[in-house]
């Protein structure tokens, strides 16, 4: 039977078929742990006398609560302190691999990950963190859980779980320049809200989508959950293949050639059929930008503040009411007319090198709004060595951003990095919920290119906006 | 996990779409290493910032039946927003719309997640806000809700096999491992080359 390629991956996963309504039940080959979801599923296994099934399909780092100044000295903040020190003592008790602050392989889960070459194509990876779905732009089926379920994975390797229904979102053509990875994703969501994806796993396809780099593919399927999505996939290709090869736990050898055998048939079958489809043309797509307070709430950057009359259904007239009050914005306000006072360049969605180069190309030979602060954060310690490598941290500092060690950061008020009451950011992180980035901060995500615009002109803005204010600089030296 | 049949109690109208789980608890909660005490961080925002917020009314503040808008629970995976309603005394939550991974925590932890119609959410909070304080019984052996003198009865949705394991109070991993073999089997069939996190393979350099 014609299948899709989410459907291929649960397939070949069932451990056994559930009847009568029960849920079939799902092998999982890959999970990952963190601080803050994982405490309470090592004290679960210890009540009931339990140990993991399966360590070494277990990886445990530090990324929420972890500071990214200052990690040679002790943790400041004490209830982080004491999540990070518990994470280390259950890894040490149960023998689980872990990356700690100041390991050069320490970093945000979903960076660390596909780094070490653990994710590949046609996996199940798990993790108690819903941006678990950036996993998938390997082709894998990777999907957020909680902490029961991290517990119920630890002990049995597998969850039972009821099939996703699955929906083609397909890009058509290709961006146009200064447009990414980060736009599609927006746009997307956007368009189909932030439940439209529930029940669902997203499959992203079509040119668009083919000409990203697997860094771009981690952005578009990082932010499937903030269209509601358990899981977005993109089946696996030449460009997955290169990138996978070489790294620490790829396949080698003659298990290299099998693998890549298989992971060419992981493709949704010419005839297989979606519940749901959705097309969206690329070359239509400008820079996206959110005026809200959840991810849904996104405009293209030419746009102005919509005003609560603009939207048909009740619902989301007061859901724009609420938003408005909390961003404080006027409508009708163009969106380049917004002032921040921050810019935060980092964040599972786009903390990884080629975000960072991209930031650099755009601020090089420009200066930094005086009035703005910048924080860019790598997405983990060797995301960090690698900028460093290609002189990329010189220029952040002489534009006068900071340069932070690798950290969740500014994406969630759980570590030093939030922003106060009242400020305002430009944040290309993946939600814009009241107080996320820091009770009473206000947040716009964007994506990289159009921080360092932003970080330039003080306002909301697209690199084209750049244009003339300073003399662009010679060719990157690297 | 103890089991649910039906529950009575005063119930809350949270007129809201899009309830995140930063606003039903912010993430500064979440460095808690227990499973238990996060009543205290429940909507901490609205509940410290917003005198009208609806479990700052006395009629309201000791509900245990959430009314809430669409897209209820989106947002982090934390299944402390499920403790945290928990731990507050919430024993059911009703709205149009649930986000998948919220509503699969609810499951693991007791706490009902009735589905209904945009409809009938509208009618339970007019007939919540005519009377502060009425309370409603949800049924979930019949998948019904109860609301208001008059008798109003609605039905709710709830995948068969999670009512089961609420109303048998049973543990998932339990049930889980009585198929210990099947995983057996199923592992001994996977590739060499499947991912393995030990031993330990790092980057040079």
């Amino acid at each position: 039977m014609a299948s899709t390629l989410a459907e291929k991956v649960w397939a070949d996963h069932v451990v056994r078929r559930g009847e009568n309504g029960e849920p079939d039940l799902l092998y999982i080959d890959l999970q990952l742990l963190h601080e803050v979801t994982s405490p309470q599923a090592f004290d679960g296994l210890r009540q009931e006398g339990r140990t993991p099934r399966r360590l070494d399909q277990q990886l445990a780092t530090e990324d929420h609560n972890t500071p990214t100044i200052d990690i040679d000295k002790p943790i400041a903040d004490i209830t982080s302190r004491t999540q990070i020190d518990t994470l280390r003592r259950n890894a040490e008790e149960f023998g689980v691999r872990i990356h700690s602050l100041g390991d050069k392989d320490q970093g945000i889960v979903h960076v660390v990950g596909p780094q070490l070459g653990l994710t590949m194509p046609g996996i199940t990876v798990v993790c108690g963190d819903s941006h678990t779905s950036t996993h998938g732009a390997f082709g894998a089926l990777a999907f957020g859980i909680g902490t029961s379920e991290v517990e119920h994975v630890l002990a049995t390797q597998t969850l039972p779980l009821k099939p996703f229904k699955t929906m083609a979102i397909t890009v058509n053509g290709s961006l146009k320049p200064g447009v990414t990875a980060k736009d599609i994703i927006l746009a997307v969501i956007a368009k189909i809200g932030t439940g439209g994806g529930a029940g669902y796993v997203l499959e992203y396809r079509g040119e668009a989508i083919r000409e990203l780099s697997m860094e771009g593919r981690m952005t578009i399927c990082n932010m499937s959950i903030e269209a509601g999505a358990r899981a977005g996939m993109i089946a696996p290709d030449e460009t997955t293949f290169d990138y996978v090869k070489g790294r620490p736990h790829a396949p080698q050898g003659a298990d290299w050639d099998e693998a890549v055998e298989y992971w060419r048939s992981l493709r949704t079958d010419e005839d297989a059929t979606f519940d749901t489809e959705v097309v969206i043309e690329a070359d239509e797509l400008e820079p996206f930008v959110t005026w809200g307070t959840n991810p849904g709430q996104g405009l293209p950057l030419s746009a102005a503040v919509p005003a609560p009359e603009d939207f048909t259904d009740d619902t989301s007239k007061v859901a724009a009411e609420n938003a408005l009050r909390y961003m404080d914005l006027v409508p009708g306000t163009p969106l380049k007319d917004i002032r921040v006072d921050t810019v935060f360049m980092g964040s599972c969605t786009n903390g990884r090198i080629e975000d960072l180069r991209a930031f650099a190309e755009t601020i090089r030979g420009r200066t930094k709004h005086p009035e703005v602060r910048v924080m860019v954060v790598p997405g983990s310690a060797r995301v960090r060595l690698q900028a460093e490598q290609e002189g990329l941290d010189q220029e952040f500092l002489a534009f006068g951003a900071e340069w932070r060690q690798a950290g969740c950061s500014m994406c969630l008020g759980m570590n030093p990095d939030q922003l106060k009451p009242g400020e305002r950011a430009a944040s290309t992180s993946n939600r814009n919920f009241e107080g996320r980035q820091g009770k009473g901060g206000r947040t716009h995500l964007v994506s990289p290119v159009v921080a360092a615009a932003t970080a330039v002109r003080g306002t909301l803005s697209s690199p084209s906006d750049l244009d003339g204010t300073a003399a662009p600089a010679a060719a990157p030296a690297a | 996990m103890e089991a649910f049949t039906t529950h009575t109690g005063v119930g809350v109208p949270l007129r809201r779409s899009n309830v995140d789980t930063d606003q039903i608890i912010p993430a500064v909660y979440l460095k808690r290493v227990t499973k238990t005490g996060f009543d205290d961080g429940l909507f901490h925002a609205w509940r410290t910032n917003d005198p009208d917020f609806v479990l700052n009314q006395p009629a309201y503040s000791s509900g245990s039946v959430l009314v809430a808008g669409a897209d209820f629970g989106t947002g982090s995976s934390r299944e402390h927003a499920v403790w945290a309603l928990r731990d507050y005394g919430f024993a059911a939550v009703l709205s149009p719309r649930f986000a998948d991974i919220f509503r699969g925590n609810a499951g693991k932890q007791g706490l009902v997640a009735a589905q209904l119609s945009q409809d009938d959410i509208e009618q339970i909070w007019k007939i919540l806000e005519e009377n502060p304080g009425t309370e409603i019984t949800v049924d979930l052996a019949e998948r019904q809700v109860h609301a208001g003198e008059a008798g109003a009865v609605f039905r709710f949705d709830i995948d068969d096999y999670t009512r089961w394991r609420l109303m048998e109070g049973l543990d998932d991993i339990g049930l889980t491992l009585r198929h210990e073999e099947d995983i057996t089997a199923f592992e001994a069939r996977r590739p060499s080359w499947m991912p393995k996190t030990l031993p330990a393979r790092i980057a040079e350099g």
